[in-house]
């Protein structure tokens, strides 16, 4: 049997994760969304447009590229990338943000809300509601803000209204409990893009299915320069969109290894890091039951990773549940090793990646290493780093601010 | 009939509404809560919602929000509010409903945490973030021990949903008075009357209206549409002040309410 096209189960379930755990006033929200989603899979019009804006707007389809550098210098498996950095804002929030707000506007919603963290997905989102003309509010944890300046003024170039988030711990978790709040607030005329593999059903659902285009040629690319499927497949993960989207076309063949990259931040040991799943406490947050950083009192603990878009402490329910089938492996990469992988991409291959993609770079190296070289991985390079060059900067010592 | 149900019904036929204040338990320490909930007590209130702090309470506004990070900082948690409970418990005559988000609840473990809430003398519970779909779970657990689960019903919640809440709900059924969060506003809509004659058509249990009323007019315009009402911010405001001649009037406005019978 299909694992892959088992899950969700109609009440929103991936095994024992997932669920809709939210206010009464978002369930009909919820429920008319499903029915909307589903209406427009089968409707031709909706994923005629759909391809239309990803191939000659986002420009899809991105290439896999065969990095023979890199792997020359690691000496093992043949690595390939799969290049959503180089889709329209730089990253593959787009994809999922185009899809949601062509079915925002099928459902006659004029009004959009979106949470960001490192601002890649507030970006994608804005520019979709910029293109589609949508009223778009985009909430930011105030420390993103301060991380991440130029992805504030770029969406308010865009059109979109930026809120800083001042509660809490003030970044990609707040800004989502202040996106459900707007939206509980807003909801008969507004609909909520979550940028996530995250949130109440069916929203895993649908993030997922808007991302599966980057597996899905993944699939087609490796067949046609390879000629078979890749032993290994890896992609970062914070809630776990890109990761969702790459690993899901490739559940079914067990032959391929699926290792989905964690945050370590500051390393497991320190307690600072937004690695859920290797922490192993399941939760309730933001709609969805799931692998949760929390103590014992049940009360959610602040991520910690230099990387702006994994800093979040739950994991996507259906990675959850490709956890406990033992269907994907999941580990961590901390900080520091982050750094090095994307300062390795820059030397051996003149791209760099953003510093969420720079974790499964990094874990890439390890990984190759214990490989054949007739063997192949395919690394989802989610993102471009440009963003993240004040932050590198910052970490290598270049600038004492 | 339940406690709590009992406890609103006693309220009608004593010819007022319900008046369930929610407070932020432990908004000034845990030494708190025992002064606060026998005051609200002696001042006849019909029942009291008692707030466990949450780290992400995305159905409260600023005002409780800044409650549950005051009290958060004092250092409460669902366990020691539970334990502070019990150990006033005789002293305690109203029943006392919990409002927690679910994931306290699990963390504490769910026959854990409703042993607790019999050593404490709860009736109820309101988890806002488990509607209807996923609330099976709750009424498993505490049921057995005699404890309510309330459900809530919104102003989004179509007919068929609202009939379907209203037959699980227990004790009374929660009516959301606006779309959004916990906390102060001036309006409501218009259509309210109308919601409220479907939905205590629809329900076997009282109705209680709550979110957003926060003057002794709000009491009652909103005390009269339904069985009683829930003042949360308002509430906290005021014991965070130390102002109980607030707390009174919200009270006096309650009792105020001539009740008549259904529509």
């Amino acid at each position: 049997m299909s694992i892959a096209n088992s899950v969700p189960t109609k009440e929103g379930r991936f095994g024992q994760f997932g669920g809709q755990f939210v206010p009464e006033t978002l369930m009909t929200a919820l429920l008319e969304l499903e029915t909307a989603y589903d209406e427009a899979l089968n409707d031709p019009t909706f994923t005629e447009e759909l391809s239309y804006y990803l191939k000659d707007y986002v420009g899809r389809e991105t290439p896999l590229y065969y990095a023979a550098n890199l792997t020359k210098e690691l000496g093992g498996a043949k690595i390939y990338l799969k290049r959503e950095d180089l889709n329209h804002t730089g990253a593959h929030k787009i994809n999922n943000a185009i899809g949601q707000a062509l079915l925002a506007k099928r459902m006659g919603k004029k009004k959009i809300v979106a949470e960001t963290g490192a601002g890649q997905h507030g970006v994608a989102t804005a520019t979709a509601c910029a293109l589609l003309n949508l009223e778009c509010v985009v909430f930011m944890g105030a420390e993103d803000i301060k991380r991440q300046q130029l992805n504030v003024f770029r969406m308010e170039l865009l059109g979109t209204k930026v809120e800083s988030v001042e509660s809490g711990s003030k970044t990609l978790k707040d800004a989502v409990n202040a996106a459900l709040r707007y939206w509980v607030t807003n909801v008969e005329d507004t609909h909520y893009i979550l940028g996530s593999a995250l949130g109440p059903h069916p929203f895993p659902k649908i993030v997922r299915d808007f991302q599966r285009v980057i597996g899905v040629e993944t699939r087609k690319q490796i067949l046609e320069k390879e000629g078979r499927l890749p032993n290994a497949v890896v992609a970062c993960i914070g809630g776990g969109s890109n990761a969702i989207g790459m690993f899901h076309p490739f559940v079914d063949d067990e032959e391929v290894a699926l290792y989905g990259v964690e945050a370590a931040g500051a390393g497991l040991e320190t307690g600072k890091h937004a690695a859920a799943i290797a922490g192993g406490q399941l939760g309730v947050l933001h709609g969805a039951y799931m692998y949760l950083l929390q103590d014992d009192n049940g009360f959610v603990q602040e991520a910690h990773s230099i990387s702006a878009g994994l800093d979040y402490p739950g994991k996507g329910p259906e990675h959850c549940y490709l956890h406990d089938i033992g269907r994907a492996q999941f580990d961590a990469i901390t900080d520091d090793e982050a750094l090095e992988g994307l300062q390795l991409l820059c030397r051996t291959e003149g791209i760099l990646p953003a510093l969420e993609s720079s974790h499964a770079i990094a874990y890439t190296a390890k990984l190759a290493k214990t490989m054949q070289q007739d063997q192949v991985i395919v690394v989802c390079l989610s993102g471009r780093g440009d963003k993240d060059v004040h932050t590198v900067r910052a970490a290598l010592g270049g600038d004492d601010k | 009939m339940t406690t709590l149900q009992q406890a609103i019904e006693q309220a009608q036929s004593a010819g007022h509404k319900a008046f369930i204040p929610y407070i932020m338990a432990g908004d000034g320490g845990l030494e708190t809560i025992q002064p606060t909930i026998l005051n609200l007590q002696q001042l006849g209130v019909t029942a009291i919602e008692v707030g466990i702090p949450f780290t992400d309470p995305v159905a409260d506004g600023p005002t409780i929000e800044q409650a549950g990070e005051r009290a958060l900082a004092a250092g409460v948690t669902l366990r020691k509010v539970l334990q502070t409970l019990a150990s006033f418990r005789e002293d305690i005559k109203v029943p006392l409903v919990v409002m927690t988000y679910f994931n306290p609840v699990l963390a504490y473990g769910l026959d854990n945490f409703a042993q607790a809430c019999v050593a404490a003398g709860v009736k109820g519970l309101i988890v806002p973030d488990v509607p209807l779909e996923e609330s099976e779970i709750l009424r498993e657990a505490l049921n057995p021990y005699a404890i309510d689960i309330v459900q809530l019903v919104s102003l989004t919640s179509p007919p068929e949903r609202i009939t379907r809440i209203a037959a699980a709900s227990q004790g009374f059924v929660y009516a959301v008075t606006v779309n959004g969060i916990t906390g102060a506003r001036a309006n409501f809509a218009d259509n309210l009357e109308h919601h409220f004659a479907r939905l205590r058509q629809a329900s076997p249990i009282p109705v209680l209206a709550g979110f957003g009323i926060s003057t002794p007019e709000q009491v009652k315009k909103m005390g009269a549409l339904g069985d009683g009402v829930i003042v949360g911010s308002a509430i906290v405001t005021a014991l965070h002040k130390g102002d109980m001649t607030t707390v009174e009037a919200l009270i006096a406005a309650s009792k105020d309410i001539r009740t008549k019978s259904t529509q």
